[in-house]
């Protein structure tokens, strides 16, 4: 009796067991399923409106059909350039003293601020980098806008940058450091070099990340219909165009919003599945 | 250790080189701890950008900026109690949807998915994660929106309607919009999180669980689960922050109305979102300066989520992998 018993129980915990298995696997088909249904309408509704013309021609005033995004896909790509001048040499090079240099206890501290900083809303930025650029110059400009996405890429890259440091082996630094190689040129010429393409990979993904960044454009770089042809004025980005048709009542803007939002998606990930292929085995750069 | 690295020709090159320099190595540690202190400098920075530019508000208002629900840029009263109603309750629905849904998907990616599938469900998790904020707003307006409005607010009246928290005109723009796309896009954070804490727990503790005849479910609960429980409060803490902060796809889909709304199907506003719309509108100096303090206030309380989130998180990491060279 006790027998049977005591092995229906262990029945219904096996059951109980598969149960679970199965609620666990729909939920992550739930988690990746807006990912899916994200790409479709973005495929079925912006590969129509994405043309040669879109890629070549500035936007068309209301009520002309037609136009393209040209200077905000430029204005994004300068905009990540300005923001790589500030983000890459500070977050490689504090990087560089996280894996080099720093005792463990200030490491703690700096890595915590890193992750804090990863932390504020990207909108804190956009006031920041207003109140830094855009009010001593009194004008919205690309710089405002660099400057704000500059700083959210600091925290990004000195992490990576820091991670695959680790990664190279102790025996190269200490076979150079053994020939007499100076240390800061053994980290330079030896060891930021074998690392280079994990760093690099750390790079493109921060700029992955900012490029579809919205918020802290708003009020620095602002937006502009037209060609910008010196940093001091507002520039357009691919985001913020997106943001503006998209809340616009015209359909021929939602069309083009559409658009945009596929060729931004399609670079962010080209990047980031790039990037995965091009270090399968995690930061083959790194020798072993 | 692989020491036969450098080839024979570079050491005879290297040992005629002039003695190694002091100055080079002081400069080069100097000028790399000035950038890794830029991350300390830069949360100064932050914090005071905001305080200053909040001042002129901050005196006339007082505390009572957190309490007063009146935001009127004509005449000049302003209130961010609408704001951070909507900012917590608009976080609060997305961490009720999606801290089930993402700490399961870590278990089953740490504990029962067969090998074969945990490396692309964690591909697609993180490309999810790398869907910026406005396309999600895209989707939100054009797919979601008109989706909530023609077939799950109308279901959720028929069935909740005797609840105050379904009641009300349906616009479609709402709260509970906003909770959803909000849980959308903290999923990935929870997910990642949670999963990089699961591993960290010791297979040992599994291994205890097994030998006592445990099922794979009793395992993941007793020995993993309760074992990870501070981790995990750490992820979800996380979550919470980048929910409050979460700006482009929320001011899409909320409705903007700062108005507090007992029906989650009705607009509300957002501490973010409001900052989105109106800081190029602020006209006067005393609305501009309402709006830094509404940044400062939406700052202050990311920076304690942050902080809470990362201490939790830190107790489960253990120690880090050690520097390189001593």
């Amino acid at each position: 009796m006790t027998m049977q018993t005591s092995h229906a129980y262990h029945q219904w915990r096996k059951l109980k067991s598969l149960i679970m298995s199965a609620v666990s696997f729909l939920c992550a088909v739930l988690v990746i399923a807006p990912l899916g249904l994200v790409l479709f309408y973005l495929i079925q509704a912006g590969a129509g409106a994405v043309d040669w013309k879109f890629f070549t021609q500035l936007p068309k005033p209301v009520g002309e059909v037609g136009g393209g995004m040209a200077n905000a896909i430029v204005g994004t790509l300068v905009l990540l350039g300005l923001a790589s001048l500030i983000g890459v040499p500070i977050g490689v090079l504090g990087g560089v003293y996280l894996s080099e240099y720093g005792s463990e206890k200030i490491n703690w501290w700096i890595r915590f601020g890193a992750d804090i900083l990863n932390g504020v809303p990207s909108i804190v930025w956009g006031i920041v980098a207003y109140a830094l650029v855009v009010i001593p110059m009194r004008s919205f400009s690309a710089y405002a806008g660099g400057v704000a996405l500059g700083f959210m890429m600091i925290p990004l890259i000195m992490r990576t940058t820091e991670e695959v440091l680790l990664l190279v082996p102790n025996g190269h630094r200490e076979a150079a450091l053994a020939l007499g190689i100076s240390r800061w040129k053994v980290i330079v010429r030896i060891v930021m070099k074998t690392a280079f393409k994990g760093i690099t990979t750390g790079v493109l993904l921060a700029a992955a990340r900012i490029a579809g960044e919205t918020a802290p454009l708003l009020f620095t770089a602002f937006g502009n219909r037209f060609w910008t042809h010196n940093l001091k004025n507002p520039i357009a980005a691919l985001p913020l165009q997106i943001f503006t048709y998209a809340i616009s009542p015209y359909d021929d803007w939602h069309r083009q919003a559409w658009a945009g939002a596929l060729v931004l998606i399609l670079m962010v990930l080209a990047i980031n599945v790039g990037v995965r292929v091009l270090t399968r085995g995690r930061f083959s750069g790194v020798g072993r | 250790m692989s020491t036969t690295l450098t080839p024979e020709p570079r050491v005879a090159k290297a040992a005629r080189m002039a003695p190694p320099s002091r100055m080079g190595d002081a400069i080069f540690k100097g000028v790399t701890l000035l950038m890794a202190a830029s991350v300390a400098v830069l949360i100064v920075v932050v914090g005071w950008q905001m305080w200053k530019g909040s001042q002129l508000a901050i005196h006339k208002f007082g505390f009572g900026f957190l309490a007063s629900s009146t935001w009127d840029p004509v005449r000049e009263e302003f209130g961010a109690l609408p704001f951070i109603f909507g900012t917590l309750v608009s976080s609060l629905i997305a961490l009720i949807i999606a801290v089930p849904l993402s700490i399961a998907t870590a278990v089953y990616l740490t504990e029962l998915a067969p090998p074969r599938l945990r490396q692309p469900i964690v591909s697609v998790v993180e490309m999810l994660a790398a869907v910026p904020s406005v396309i999600f707003g895209l989707w939100g307006i054009f797919v979601m929106i008109p989706w909530l409005r023609g077939h799950l607010f109308p279901c959720l009246q028929k069935f909740l309607g005797f609840l105050p928290l379904f009641r009300g005109p349906i616009y479609g723009v709402s709260m509970l919009a906003a909770g959803i796309i909000i849980a959308i896009m903290i999923l990935p954070i929870i997910t990642s999180v949670s999963r990089e804490i699961l591993r960290s727990v010791p297979d040992l503790q599994r291994e205890a669980a097994y030998g006592l005849g445990a099922t794979r479910w009793e395992v993941t609960r007793i020995a993993v689960l309760s074992y990870a429980k501070r981790g995990l409060c750490g992820a979800v803490i996380l979550g919470l922050g980048r929910a409050l902060g979460e700006t482009m796809a929320v001011t899409m889909v909320i409705g903007n109305r700062p108005e507090i709304a007992a029906s989650l199907l009705a607009p509300g506003y957002t501490l973010a979102s409001v900052i989105a719309n109106e800081f190029t509108e602020a006209t006067t100096d005393m609305y501009l300066s309402a709006l830094f303090e509404v940044g400062l206030v939406l700052f202050g309380v990311t920076i304690l989520t942050n902080i809470l989130a990362q201490l939790l998180i830190a107790t489960m990491g253990g120690p880090r992998s050690s520097r390189a060279v001593q």
